[in-house]
């Protein structure tokens, strides 16, 4: 046995230092290239009252220090891009009615749209799967409209769902269902076609009925894979709803993003994209711990 | 030095005395207001009897005129039938007027909570503003304004009944009306939300090229097919000579995407609302090359409006609707409030621009991107009336640019959906000489347009589809 190492040579310290150190190039980057430029050598001779005020339309008052004018949309600095994370973070749930809510509310609304669509999608997907993965005749006969429909970008469902079911809001939940449910279903058929003929011959040897074969059998052995194709379509979803929202609007992070680009507001977009990314990790380590919860050495 | 007193400059007075107490001069009071003195100030503004009574005025007499395009005939209708029965049989026909008359006796409203779309343009400020200043509340009305991504939405939200009511392009409830790009589903133009207001605007890389006729393979942007962005674009580069579906690009771009894209490279230039015009100047990405006020003086532009079903089920809330925006027009209307509407309409439930272009949009005191500072007070305007003839010149330019084929009966389409000449019917069964109906004539960039004679004028351009 190797002698345990110190807690400072461990890999995955290591790792989290490596991580820190991407980050700091990360941030490094970032401030360098956002340096104010060198003050504009200050405009010699005196400005005319008409320039001074074409400048101040412009939004550059010409009296004030140089750092304070330095444009409204551009990209942020490290200090403006915590200012506007402080921001949003101190109120995240406030609610100035429908066209402006806090950062908090909106994700909430867009996880509630993820949820809705891809619940529906894992109860429609979960048992087809296997009825498809039980069934080679299902399967082929299944075969051509899951290539088919597998491929197509959701957005490209939307302006069907809006004539068809004229409601934007359950639109949008239409989209995540109707992108979220591929990689379900055919996870879930593969695993339930792939599980050990012997095992099933056991249970047919002891005669145990098709519905306690299908509990206790198949979905135990199955779980990993469909596990991992709901972690795929979760993953889809989360992907999804941004996209969709931007198209709705009216509420969810999407619309966030959809509002402050209006704006041009690219501090605030970026929040958003730090936003979008940290849930969708915690999504995704919801469903890696659900994963290995289920594993099952062979 | 401290900003409040600056004793050396010749200019300014050294004791500043604003009437509200404040260290200002009198005439930088509305610029010092916070948003929520703003919102205040107007409100008070709008309940002062001197509005009250210019606001009746204001809509009354545009209604009149609107009927009685020739004053000939006003005063003949006048004299024949005493102000009062006047009075009373366009108030009996006219939903604005009744409106005037129903302001004191509130009839019960059939639905209270409504849905507005909008999409975050100035075209929309009579629309908003009616909401943090209360306008829509003071008529019993619970109205939620929810902005909208694009005008496609716009549409299939009304078609679906999502919304109650709407923010219009002014074409839209025409083609909507006549299934163009859509089922066909009967629509209303209650008012005009405004006039003027949109401008061409181009990227920086061509301030040298403002001759049209070097626009050749340009790449444009309109918010919608049926714009009067679209309309007018073609009608200016047509007039110079160059056919806009073969000589340059013409795509639709959502407004507020407008900036970006003109940033990126990905237009040259757009015929868009406001405030992205501005917002391009401000943002140094682009100069605004001409305000279509050079193009038609009084365009409409954008409308507001519902559908057909909505009136019929629920007229005293369409009623109280109309009123609000109509409130909100009047007020809209005048100078001296639009730098407060700037800060009531600007924060991020609402336009979520910055302060500074707004105020450069309303008040028409702003900076061109080509470093000239110009004053156009009427750079955008909020006159509410639905001339008919509008309607007709947009249905011209649809059937000139292939957007309709065949016979279009123009008049019947323009009064169906530009409400006001219900009117008509109505006073001849009251056995009046009925007025003809709105159809002032106008001139687009000097051509004279008579609303009598649209196919002749469709025919009279070189440049068409037909």
């Amino acid at each position: 046995m190797k002698p345990a190492l110190p807690w400072w040579r461990t890999e995955r310290v290591k790792a989290g230092l490596l991580s820190l150190l991407i980050l700091a190039v990360i941030l490094g980057v970032w401030h360098l290239a956002t340096l104010p430029k060198a003050a504009v050598a200050s405009s010699g001779p005196a400005l005319t009252p008409e320039q001074i005020e074409y400048l101040q339309l412009m939004g550059k008052d010409p009296g004030a220090p140089a750092d304070a004018g330095a444009g409204t949309s551009g990209f942020p600095t490290l200090a403006q891009m915590g200012h506007t994370v402080r921001e949003h973070l101190s109120q995240p749930f406030y609610d100035k009615g429908p066209n402006d809510k806090g950062v908090g509310l909106q994700l909430m609304h867009s996880l509630g749209r993820v949820g809705a669509g891809y619940l529906l999608a894992a109860l429609l997907a979960i048992p087809l799967g296997f009825a498809i993965g039980m069934s080679p005749l299902v399967y082929r006969a299944l075969d051509p409209f899951i290539q088919v429909l597998k491929p197509i970008s959701p957005l490209a469902w939307m302006p069907l769902a809006l004539y068809t079911i004229k409601d934007a809001a359950l639109s949008g939940i239409f989209v995540i269902f109707i992108c979220s449910i591929w990689p379900m279903l055919i996870n879930t058929a593969f695993g339930v076609a792939g599980v050990r003929r012997d095992w099933l011959n056991v249970a047919r040897t002891l005669e145990v009925s098709p519905w306690r074969t299908a509990f206790e059998v198949i979905l135990p052995a199955a779980a990993p894979t469909i596990l991992t194709g709901m972690r795929i379509s979760m993953g889809i979803a989360w992907l999804v709803i941004v996209a969709a929202e931007m198209l709705v609007g009216g509420t969810g992070i999407g619309y966030f993003v959809w509002n402050e680009w209006n704006n041009l507001s690219l501090p605030n977009v970026i929040f958003a994209i730090l936003m979008i990314g940290l849930v969708g990790m915690v999504l995704d380590n919801l469903f890696a711990r659900w994963q290995k919860a289920v594993t099952y050495v062979d | 030095m401290s900003s409040y007193f600056d004793p050396y400059d010749a200019d300014r007075p050294l004791r500043l005395s604003c009437a509200c107490g404040q260290d200002h001069a009198p005439h930088e009071h509305d610029a010092s207001l916070s948003r929520d003195a703003a919102v205040h100030e107007l409100t008070r503004r709008s309940e002062s009897e001197d509005f009250t009574a210019y606001s009746r005025d204001f809509i009354e007499a545009s209604l009149v005129k609107a009927l009685f395009p020739q004053d000939a005939v006003r005063r003949r209708f006048l004299r024949a039938v005493g102000k009062g029965t006047a009075m009373a049989a366009i108030g009996s026909v006219l939903p604005t007027i009744s409106l005037q008359a129903m302001a004191e006796e509130a009839a019960p409203l059939e639905k209270k909570e409504l849905k507005i779309g909008f999409i975050p343009i100035t075209c929309a400020t009579p629309l908003i503003m009616a909401h943090p200043l209360g306008f829509y509340k003071k008529q019993g009305l619970d109205v939620s304004v929810v902005k909208t991504a694009g005008w496609a939405l716009i549409r299939d939200k009304m078609i679906n009944k999502e919304y109650d009511a709407t923010h219009f392009l002014s074409p839209m409830p025409l083609s909507i009306s006549m299934g163009l790009g859509s089922t066909a589903k009967p629509m209303h133009v209650a008012t005009i939300q405004n006039t003027n207001g949109q401008a061409i605007t181009l990227a920086m890389k061509h301030k040298d090229k403002r001759d049209p006729k070097d626009w050749k393979g340009f790449k444009f942007a309109v918010p919608f097919e049926y714009s009067m962005h679209n309309f007018l674009l073609r009608y200016y580069v047509a007039e110079h000579g160059l056919d806009p579906d073969k000589d340059i690009q013409i795509r639709v771009v959502p407004p507020p995407e407008m900036v970006a894209n003109l940033r990126a490279g990905n237009i040259d230039g757009y015929l868009g609302p406001d405030p992205f015009n501005q917002r391009a100047v401000f943002e140094e990405v682009g100069f605004i090359h001409l305000l279509t006020k050079e193009i038609w003086e009084g365009h409409p532009c954008c409308a507001f409006g519902t559908s057909a079903e909505f009136i019929a089920q629920n007229p005293n809330t369409f009623a109280a609707l109309y009123r609000a925006v109509l409130t909100s027009a009047a007020m809209a209307r005048q100078a001296k409030n639009r730098e407060l509407i700037a800060k009531v309409i600007s924060p991020k439930e609402y336009l979520n621009q910055p302060e500074a272009v707004l105020t450069q949009v309303l008040t028409g005191r702003f900076a061109d991107g080509l470093g000239n500072v110009r004053n156009v007070p009427d750079r955008a305007d909020f006159n509410p009336i639905p001339w008919q003839s509008m309607a007709v010149w947009m249905l011209t330019q649809m059937k000139r640019w292939g957007y309709v084929k065949g016979d279009v009966n123009y008049k019947q389409l323009a009064e169906k959906v530009f409400l006001l000449t219900e009117a008509k019917k109505h006073m001849k069964a009251l056995g009046e000489t009925a007025p003809e109906g709105a159809y002032p004539g106008f001139k687009v960039m000097g051509k004279a347009f008579d609303p009598s004679k649209p196919d002749a004028y469709v025919n009279s351009f070189a440049i068409k589809r037909t």
